[in-house]
């Protein structure tokens, strides 16, 4: 527990626990309402193609059948970043990977909604299928977004701080390198469902198990042409999201259609294949990396380019793209850094936001290139990494501002828990250990749309029978978020986490928070619950002063009384809050948060910034069969700077899953698509898309390193997203401790460590990975003089040429 | 989520009840017993049967018993039985194995012997549901022509995934059959054919209903599963060994099959050449055998695992069971 504090900081149970090990919850699959039918999505046979016809009368004559719907009912653009509105509901022109919906049936049944399926006349004109970033940058034509300025680029990016030829210049060591990330998915465990229900005096209500509620009653209102007042979302609780249910779905909006077009409620439960074309997961990316080093391994200068393979829509994935540049100057210093980003449109499900968003791909590189260096320059790689931290309270070279680190504290944890200085290097071949760092946001600077309303806001009610209950918009995904809510009214009204009720993540009922993604919620909701919490406190002991005559320092709260204790006065809170309210009146309070401005002005500047950074380093052990490649983790150490902790063991939870899923995307998982086979997605089942299962899962020891963030309520940080990232690096650089050769690709398959180590036994390079970055015509970038050269924040002008650091 | 298509569900009590029904409904008609592998392939349209005759209550299918100098193990016991029987774990312990490494506790409770002897062939082009099957183009196992994995070969590569089969073959079983002309045996090797679409040699009307297993003085098993986790997964390579020693310890009989390479367990042939009176401690002559098993290995791009690899581990894997065979 810490000091001064009685619910945050302790083990507690998540408030929602019992109902979920019951199986009490209610998902949005478990909503079922009276004379409810059945939606199926008819889906695009074809990766890329125009739609000649749509044909739904042979649907409608079947049995069952109440209603089918294509393209044309809802001719709205939309998208979840205001510059990429590039989606429609159901594909009006033409379709543009296998799984893009064409229609919908709803019908009495599931199974007669999925036979109608069959019966739906389809004719479509093929056009050539873009599989790949290299086929994208090359070719221009047939555009897959026919509005698309650049052919399929859909977005280059680049960005100077400093001067990067003069960074290179100064090095003694330049360390340059390819590196692959394959692309994967959020395999949460629920399939997305929804159900839609539209009443005769037009008010329209969702339940979905969605991330971001608010984004979808945006949208819901924008495509379906309805003020947004008549339009009700209610996230159910998310069996699981880790950023595949950030984005509106088509099938969201289907079901809503339906249910206005029959008057009936209207379900639709995603089945797993379906769930892989929804996607928005991670981007596969390849990446150059080049890090300039003085000869004691200080960096100089970083060069970072990436090509990320979006699939077919924009998705987030301008942000994605910028986030492949964000972050790699959060950890370590770098006086001078130069980022290169493009991400490509191909004939794929199309990719977003997964668990450390568009971050967890350049740290790969980055990590194993540090180790590199390491080697090259005889430095230990811990040694190497605690040499030049980012330090406290300060500004990066791109504008993002620190303010508590934990790191050095992290990597020493690790390092002396591991036995890493006894024991690296020094192990039998096949076994090694690696080591590998990151950082991660607490919730992105910037809304998704610009506005200047607060992110996050809560309202707390207090009923005069001591009845607590919080309001807030933000949507528990599995991560605690409600629990998060339940603790901070707790700890600021003194009474049991257990006894209040929370109202979360519907648009009709709680004020608006924007979501469950970057790692937002704990920071955001928690000042403005803490706010509205402390608020209602106030106006609790202000009554209770005034009715016991004491004053109001006098009166604390704690264990569910309100006690004046000098004058041995005991009340219960049901009791105070009764005199509060005969005073006062009804007692409501609200409060709410906005991010602190950021410190970048240019263009780009948007993507990065946080109110507080997480640290987290890991270092894991593995066995290598250098017979078959197979890489077998033994134990994982990771520290993760939470800042404080809210509920230590659900943090300690959100780190082993962390783990866990970094495991997963270091070891198996991949989305493929088989290009010479129309670009089928070549696995799309829980079966085959591999990922660890609990007998894959290795112990891991956590340690929680607390260093208070003063942007953070009560000093707390992110813990959602961090702890994944080192994972991935951290297996590679096991990798080659324990065999010497280096997979600068993920997943690191046996069949990609055996190329390696074939790789070695003839004589080549030691390694498997990307041979070639594709040509790309990249932008001029915008140039910017970093903080420590007496920058302000804003771009250079055009033409002004090389500043004179 | 995927429903089950509409179809007729018998429940007869007796064996010859069960073929009776099969026989009058034909081709229409499958048996299940787990249904652990038929009715996820039913809900993707894999297989189509309009009549599922169910062996639940058929009792007779239940019976463990030693008889004629081995085991006999009816078909319908589940493989969390075969896993924790310890006649099994004694006497056949490669088959034991086997069992206790197909997918999952769950899916192990509910799956049964006969269920994993007839499993349908695997491949990742079949695997799939009507839909994805429909973009692709329908595979010639199931409502097309061509053969996706081979698009030139007239024969569909399914690759027959049971666990139990090459352990089977192995150790010399004999698959125990009752169809509407009486009963009758065939060894484990003879009961599997060479080809994805009709991979049994069984008559339509034919019923497994048990395996027997020779229990022979000095003989002694392995078997080995490579996959990419501890559950779940199908093989993408299975390597059963049988060997019977002669008092030095000298390998006097032997039998190497391999499994989930292709549409049917592979018996590696002219090893005795190279290991008859050798011991396990001849590694020359142990890395000869993985040379031949290697070459007769043809595995394609239809599993888990990158195809050229599951054929470079064929060697290691199979040094592996043949010193699996030590005595412990």
């Amino acid at each position: 527990m810490s000091e001064g504090h009685r619910i945050i900081g302790r083990n507690l149970r998540k408030i929602d626990a019992i109902d979920k090990v019951t199986g009490r919850t209610r998902y949005a699959d478990d909503v079922v309402l009276p004379r409810m039918l059945y939606c199926k999505l008819l889906r695009s046979p074809v990766a890329h193609a125009n739609i000649k016809r749509i044909d739904l009368s042979g649907a409608l004559a079947q049995e069952g059948v109440v209603a089918a719907i294509s393209g044309e009912t809802m001719p709205t653009a939309y998208g979840i970043l205001p510059v990429s509105e590039d989606e429609h509901a159901l594909c009006i022109d033409k379709v543009r990977f296998i799984g893009d919906p064409v229609a919908a049936v709803a019908a009495e049944t599931e199974h007669a909604a999925e036979l109608a399926l069959d019966a739906i006349e389809l004719e479509l004109e093929p056009l050539e299928t873009i599989g790949s970033v290299e086929k994208a940058i090359n070719t221009p034509e047939p555009r897959i977004h026919p509005g698309n300025r650049r052919g399929n680029i859909h977005k280059l990016v680049s960005l100077e701080f400093g001067d990067i030829e003069q960074a290179f210049a100064e090095a003694d060591h330049v360390e340059e390198g390819l590196f692959h990330y394959g692309g994967n998915t959020h395999l949460a465990m629920e399939q997305h469902a929804a159900v839609a229900d539209w009443s005769p005096d037009g008010r329209l209500t969702l339940w979905s198990s969605t991330q971001t509620p608010h984004y979808v009653h945006r949208v819901l209102a924008k495509v379906l042409d309805l003020p947004a007042a008549q339009v009700r979302v209610i996230a159910t609780p998310n069996g699981g999201g880790f950023g595949g249910k950030t984005d509106p779905f088509n099938h969201e909006l289907a079901v809503c259609k339906l249910a206005m077009l029959t008057g009936r409620p209207v379900k639709i439960c995603l089945t797993r294949e379906e769930v892989f074309y929804c996607h928005r997961g991670r981007h596969a990316t390849l990446i150059q990396a080049r890090t300039a080093v003085k000869r004691d391994g200080t960096i100089t200068g970083m060069h970072f380019r990436t090509l990320l393979d979006g699939g077919a829509y924009g998705s987030y994935g301008v942000a994605s793209t910028f986030y492949t540049g964000a972050l790699q100057t959060v950890t370590y210093e770098v006086p001078h850094y130069r980022f290169d980003g493009g991400r490509l449109f191909t004939n794929k499900p199309p990719c977003g936001p997964k668990r450390g968003h568009g971050t967890p791909q350049p740290r790969f590189a980055l990590e194993i290139q540090l180790d590199r260096i390491a080697a090259a320059l005889r430095i230990d790689p811990a040694d190497l990494r605690l040499q030049q931290i980012q330090p406290a309270n300060s500004l990066t070279s791109n504008y993002l501002r620190i303010g508590s680190i934990g790191l050095a504290k992290c990597i020493k944890t690790v390092v002396e828990a591991s036995g890493w200085r006894e024991r690296y290097g020094k192990l039998e071949r096949g076994r090694g250990l690696g080591l590998a760092c990151s950082s991660y946001l607490s919730g992105a600077g910037l809304p998704i749309y610009w506005n200047e309303m607060p992110h996050s806001a809560a309202t707390v009610k207090l009923d005069r029978g001591g009845g607590v209950t919080v309001f807030c918009g933000s949507t528990d995904v599995g991560q605690g978020s409600d629990s998060v809510l339940a603790f901070v009214v707790a700890e600021e009204l003194g009474i049991d986490p257990y006894q209040i009720r929370v109202v979360t993540a519907d648009t009709d009922l709680t004020p608006v928070d924007l979501g469950s993604y970057s790692s937002r919620v704990t920071v955001m909701t928690g000042h403005a619950t803490r706010q509205a919490a402390a608020a209602a406190r106030e106006r609790v002991r202000s009554g209770v002063a005034e009715k016991l005559a004491v004053s109001g320092e006098q009166i604390t709260f704690a264990d569910g009384k309100v006690r004046v204790a000098e004058k041995g006065i005991e009340l219960a809170f049901a009791e105070a809050v009764a005199i509060a309210e005969a005073r006062h009146g009804t007692i409501v309070t609200s409060g709410s948060y906005k991010p602190p401005e950021t410190a970048g002005k240019f263009k780009g500047a948007g993507v990065g910034p946080s109110p507080a950074y997480s640290y987290s380093a890991g270092i894991v052990e593995v066995e290598v069969d250098e017979q078959t490649g197979f890489v077998t983790p033994i134990k994982v150490w990771m520290a993760h700077d939470i800042g404080q902790a809210i509920n230590r063991s659900a943090v300690i939870g959100q780190v082993e899953g962390s783990v866990y899923m970094g495991l997963g995307e270091a070891l198996m998982e991949e989305m493929v698509y088989r290009e010479k086979r129309n670009l089928v997605h070549k696995i799309p089942s829980m079966l085959e898309y591999k990922s660890l299962t609990s007998l894959e899962m290795c112990e891991v020891e956590t340690f929680l390193i607390e260093d208070p963030d003063p942007n953070g309520p009560y000093g707390a940080k992110e813990v959602g997203q961090g702890p994944l990232l080192p994972m991935p690096p951290a297996i590679a650089n096991a990798v080659y401790d324990a065999v010497g050769v280096r997979v600068d690709m993920v997943p690191v398959t046996p069949s990609r460590v055996m190329a390696a180590l074939d790789a070695a036994a003839r004589g080549k390079a030691p390694r498997h990975g990307p041979e070639r970055m594709p040509q790309v015509s990249w932008p001029e970038p915008t140039r910017v003089t970093p903080p420590w050269a007496g920058g302000d924040g804003h771009a250079q002008r055009p033409g002004s040429g090389k500043q004179a650091s | 989520m995927l429903r089950l298509p509409e179809f007729s569900y018998f429940q007869p009590t007796t064996i010859a009840e069960a073929v009776a029904l099969k026989d009058a409904h034909g081709d229409r008609a499958m048996f299940v017993s787990g249904g652990t592998d038929l009715y996820p392939n039913m809900k993707r349209r894999q297989q189509e049967p309009r009549v599922v005759i169910s062996l639940a209550k058929v009792d007779q299918l239940n019976a463990i018993e030693m008889r004629d100098g081995g085991i006999h193990l009816g078909a319908k016991l589940t493989l969390t039985s075969l896993a924790s029987d310890q006649r099994l774990q004694a006497g056949w312990p490669a088959f034991a194995h086997a069992a206790s490494s197909i997918a999952t506790p769950l899916l192990r409770n509910m799956g049964t012997l006969g269920g994993n002897l007839c499993l349908d062939t695997r491949c990742n082009y079949y695997d799939q549901s009507y839909p994805w099957r429909k973009a692709l183009g329908f595979c010639m196992k199931k409502d097309g022509d061509t053969c996706w994995v081979a698009p030139s070969s007239a024969k569909c590569w399914a690759v027959q995934s049971s666990d139990l089969a090459p352990v089977v073959a192995a150790l010399g079983g004999r698959i125990e059959l009752v169809g509407p002309k009486g009963a009758r045996t065939l060894a484990a090797e003879a009961f599997y054919n060479d080809d994805g679409i009709r991979y049994l040699n069984k008559e339509p009307g034919e019923l497994v209903t048990g395996l027997w297993l020779p229990e022979i003085a000095g003989a002694r098993s392995s078997y080995i599963k490579v996959a990419q986790r501890g559950s779940f997964d199908f093989p993408v390579l299975g390597v059963a060994a049988w060997a019977r020693f002669d008092q030095q310890q000298k390998i006097a009989e032997l039998r190497l099959v391999l499994g989930a390479i292709a549409p049917a367990p592979r018996l590696v042939p002219d090893l005795d050449k190279l290991l008859i009176g050798r011991s396990l401690d001849d590694r020359q002559a142990i890395a000869a055998a993985a040379e031949v098993a290697w070459r007769l290995a043809r595995p394609l791009d239809n599993t888990d695992q990158a195809f050229s690899w599951r054929k470079s581990v064929v060697k290691p894997y199979v040094e592996r069971a043949l010193l699996g065979l030590a005595a412990r």
